[in-house]
């Protein structure tokens, strides 16, 4: 049985701080990703995404500040439980003694408590739309996977959840160029798709430039104006300038006569 | 310290309330079980069979040159079932299943596996805590049994082929019959069921506990085990304490 569409979700971020200890990660994040648009946060190792993320979908609990679905808080426990948010984690998140199947199916049963009939169809479904075989892929152990596959079964395990809102942690690392854009296409065709709002999180910067409506780049805690990846190609920031423009034969080239 | 002991008592509690949920989580709960008995049988044999001889061969010359022969059954067989059975399965448990659990949950915390759950919104006590303690509830009572059964039979063994001591299979069955009452199994069963609880809890709450990479689930691991035991030879004479002010 096909589930019922899911509309996008808004996120509204309001003043969100958060330190380790005296390592300030977050410094005053505020921020409007609009429901259905794909953005994307994109900066360095290092510069806070993931954290921002983890806080996003309620794994970690900020110092200061809001976060809001569709204005509802993400402290208010029975509204959220309307709100279908899914994570595709960086290195997928699969439950090693599940089968692909099992995992896909795992909010379906657990959380869901549908008949077994319904979790296999949604599950197929799943499978099929990130591009793999229910008879060969749906009984294999997460171990006798690619990194590409395990990224899709993630993606599918996401999509079986049917999401108003889904987040993307590094989707692309470790993979390929040639796995990495399959990753991405599939990113921006589940999203036109679905209308499901897309936030990913990245410091992949040709997955940025070629899925994101919306970029932010995150440099030590903070976040700037989001902007298209046309204006944010023409933008005048230092940092971002370095950070799009890094990785030309002459960055790799070392000084022979260091005075 | 304090804190630790703290967090494993709510880590029990949140269990205890998840309960209703067993039957939902029956086909784990085989699957651990499963697992833990087949992981532990061999080696409980093996260990209870020695442990057995050993005590006969250790009070038997002496017991057979004061003419106390009648007692070497009934020294084995109390041994064991109120002391050795429980206390060594327990341990046995401890570094094999423990250990194992502890890993298992820890590498799971490491790779994101449990933020996946917890953003499906499953949580981790019901779903992984619940069967593994459950599995070793009833895994670790199992052994225990299975483990006096063996050491009364390694003991039975030793005291009649070793020439030093000598006596028939009738004396040394008969003396264990007479000397062994219901309140002997009852002490290493309880016994059994809180070590079960004990290790159960420490590897998990250990496990999730778990942070870092790969070197955090070893120390982890080894927590546990060192903890476990601590827990097991503590508690196991507290409940000696207790059973001798019963009976």
């Amino acid at each position: 049985m096909k589930p019922p569409p899911n509309k996008g979700v808004e996120l509204q971020i309001h003043d969100l701080y958060r330190s380790f200890g005296h390592n300030s990660v977050l410094r005053g994040i505020s921020l409007t990703i609009p429901a259905g648009c794909v953005f994307v946060i994109m900066g360095s190792s290092g510069s806070g995404k993931s954290v921002l993320l983890r806080h996003m979908v309620g794994l970690e609990a900020p110092d200061q500040g809001t976060i809001l679905f569709d204005g509802v808080s993400i402290l208010d426990a029975q509204a959220m439980a309307q709100i279908e948010l899914a994570i595709v984690f960086q290195h997928g998140g699969l439950l090693h003694s599940l089968s692909v199947g099992e995992n896909i199916g795992l909010y379906l049963t657990e959380t869901l408590g549908l008949p077994p009939r319904e979790v296999n169809d949604r599950v197929n479904q799943a499978i099929e739309q990130v591009g793999l075989s229910v008879t060969q892929d749906k009984h294999k152990l997460p171990a006798d996977l690619s990194g590409g596959m395990k990224k899709r079964v993630a993606i599918a395990r996401a999509l079986a959840i049917n999401p108003g809102i889904l987040f993307y942690d590094e989707p692309t690392s470790e993979l390929d160029p040639i796995t990495a854009v399959t990753i991405g296409r599939q990113i921006r065709q589940l999203n036109q798709r679905h209308g499901t709002t897309s936030i990913v999180v990245t410091h992949d910067r040709d997955l940025a430039m070629g899925i994101g409506d919306q970029i932010a780049f995150m440099t030590q805690g903070t976040l700037s104006r989001p902007q298209s990846p046309a204006e944010l190609s023409q933008t005048t920031e230092l940092a971002v300038q370095d950070f799009l423009q890094a990785g030309t034969r002459e960055d790799y080239q070392i000084d022979s006569n260091p005075s | 310290m304090i804190r630790a002991i703290q967090d494993i008592a709510a880590l029990g509690l949140q269990t205890l309330r998840s309960a209703p949920q067993l039957r939902r989580r029956r086909a784990q709960v085989v699957g651990h079980f499963y697992q833990m008995a087949n992981a532990s049988l061999l080696m409980s044999c093996i260990l209870s069979l020695f442990i057995g001889g050993v005590l006969a061969l250790q009070s038997g010359p002496l017991l057979v040159e004061r003419g106390l022969s009648f007692v070497i059954g009934q020294l084995v067989g109390l041994s064991m079932c109120r002391e050795l059975a429980p206390v060594m399965m327990a341990i046995l448990m401890a570094g094999r299943i423990g250990s194992a659990i502890t890993a298992e949950l820890g590498s799971m915390k490491v790779y994101e596996e449990i933020d996946a759950l917890l953003t499906m919104k499953i949580h981790p006590v019901p779903y992984l805590v619940l069967p593994r303690l459950t599995a070793i509830l009833l895994a670790l009572p199992l052994v225990v049994v299975f483990s006096i059964l063996v050491g009364w039979t390694g003991g039975a063994l030793v005291s009649v082929m070793n020439q030093d001591i000598g006596i028939t299979l009738q004396a040394y069955g008969s003396a264990l019959r007479s000397g062994i009452d219901f309140m002997d199994l009852a002490q290493g069963l309880v016994k059994s069921l809180v070590f079960a609880l004990l290790i159960g809890l420490v590897s998990c709450f250990h496990g999730l506990r778990t942070r870092g990479g790969p070197r955090a689930i070893g120390q982890s691991v080894t927590q546990s085990v060192v903890q476990s035991i601590v827990c097991i030879l503590v508690s196991d004479y507290a409940i000696t304490r207790l059973f001798v002010f019963v009976e």
